[in-house]
């Protein structure tokens, strides 16, 4: 068979991504015979799986399968996106994965649906969440590998920073719909380009002389860092997970402006310039703009404007937490006993930390 | 001195133990000249240990700062 779309530049983990790879890259048509067997395989595979946050041939293929919606994943036939058998696999991963989350983050207490309990019960469960602390890592203690490292797991959502969260856009009405535009509007920056968040990053990113292309280290990171990104894609392409998703960005905006200095620091700390550092500057004054009115004019509003969202708003917010909190662990358990946090390590050409010859002057 | 009717009114919100959330076309300025912000909503401190004073960088969370009356029996005024 002749291959009308170039090979994905990352690996597959497993039977089902291998499949989907494969299919990915011949055209998408009406029989779908390059993807014949594969809901099955796939229903096979989750009954199998233990683990599924940590399996990495079930959460690279619901990556793909997403990233068919995205774009810019895989170069592939457009008609796969919506190609019923992609669609059929996608659900009965995401219903795995959502089922997994519920049973697995603790859910918060519901506080009364008005606008300053939500906003009240938001603060007070992320300022008391204990997950361990990636920021004061980075800040005190990270080498300048593994802050390069850091900033490799961070690109697989901050290159498409603001997306997840805007397939809710449609998904809401009224107030809860205006207040997500206001801090989305800032996250695409105001209408720069330049400024968008996404593009902040990627300067980080160049300047770490790290490959800005979205997917660039999809090999490099574990499953886990892909069902982060995933556990996003799921509660925002799903209407009836928009409180989910709204509780998500509420948890995400109020646990951002201060690590985001302790992220400034700690590149500061190991030589990094300014140009190295915006990204996280900018989001110490962002994000605290942006978790006020995630708190009440997204979450509280919609809590009181469609109380069936609220046990979603406060599970998705745990479920921002509990994420955060097992991608941690896991890169600073890694860190700590001495490894890498790399699934595989970077390409020879790539990012040489630079800390020492990117010295503001 | 009428507001063009295309601009609507700027509005602070006073957030509950936290900043001043301020919408609108305003002009920020200090002792050395006016602050350039970028941002059309700004979150002007009020706790008073922002390290990017005026703005606001969520500190006040780590602080307890709160804007309820402390002791209402005792506060007088």
């Amino acid at each position: 068979m002749q291959l009308s779309f170039p090979i994905a530049p990352f690996q597959a983990r497993g039977p089902l991504s291998s499949q989907l790879l494969t299919a990915l890259s011949l055209p998408a048509d009406g029989s779908g015979s390059s993807l014949g067997g594969f809901i099955v395989a796939t229903a096979e595979a989750l009954a199998q799986c233990q683990d599924i946050v940590n399996d990495d041939d079930l959460q690279l293929t619901l990556f793909l399968l997403y990233g068919l919606h995205y774009g810019d994943v895989v170069q592939s036939d457009a008609a796969w996106e919506w190609h019923p058998t992609t669609i059929v696999a996608r659900v009965a991963i995401e219903q795995a994965l959502e089922s997994t989350l519920r049973s697995t983050v603790p859910q918060p207490a519901l506080p009364a649906p008005s606008q300053d309990a939500v906003a009240r019960a938001l603060f007070s469960l992320t300022i008391d969440d204990q997950g361990p602390s990636l920021s004061r890592y980075l800040a005190r203690k990270a080498t300048a590998e593994q802050a390069v490292e850091f900033i490799v797991h961070r690109s697989i959502y901050t290159l498409k920073e603001a997306d997840p969260h805007s397939w809710a856009i449609p998904r809401l009405t009224g107030r809860a719909k205006a207040a997500l535009i206001e801090i989305q509007t800032d996250e695409y920056g105001g209408g720069h380009a330049e400024r968008m968040h996404s593009s902040l990053f990627a300067d980080t990113m160049r300047g770490l002389g790290l490959d800005t292309r979205f997917g660039g280290y999809v090999d490099q990171v574990p499953a886990l860092v892909l069902a982060s990104f995933n556990m996003m894609s799921l509660f925002g392409l799903n209407r009836r997970l928009r409180g989910a998703i709204v509780g998500h960005l509420a948890a995400f905006e109020m646990t951002s402006a201060i690590p985001s200095r302790l992220y400034g620091d700690g590149f500061r700390r190991l030589g990094f310039s300014e140009a190295i550092t915006r990204y996280f500057d900018e989001h110490i004054e962002a994000d605290a703009v942006h978790e006020q009115i995630a708190a009440r004019d997204l979450a509280g509003a919609l809590a009181e404007d469609d109380s069936l969202t609220l046990p979603d708003i406060m599970f998705g917010a745990a479920a921002c937490l509990a994420m955060d909190g097992w991608v941690a662990e896991a890169l600073l358990a890694s860190w700590q006993s001495g490894r890498s946090s790399l699934r595989v390590p970077l390409p020879e050409s790539a990012a040489r930390p630079l800390a020492g010859t990117a010295v503001a002057s | 001195m009428t507001p063009a009717a295309s601009h609507p009114p700027v509005t602070i919100t006073a957030c509950p133990d936290g900043p001043l959330l301020v919408r609108g076309d305003v002009e920020i300025t200090a002792p050395g000249g006016p602050i350039p912000h970028t941002r059309r909503t700004v979150a002007l401190c009020r706790c008073g240990v922002s390290m990017i004073k005026p703005f606001c960088d969520g500190t006040h969370k780590l602080v307890g700062f709160t804007t309820a009356p402390t002791d209402p029996a005792g506060s007088g005024s």
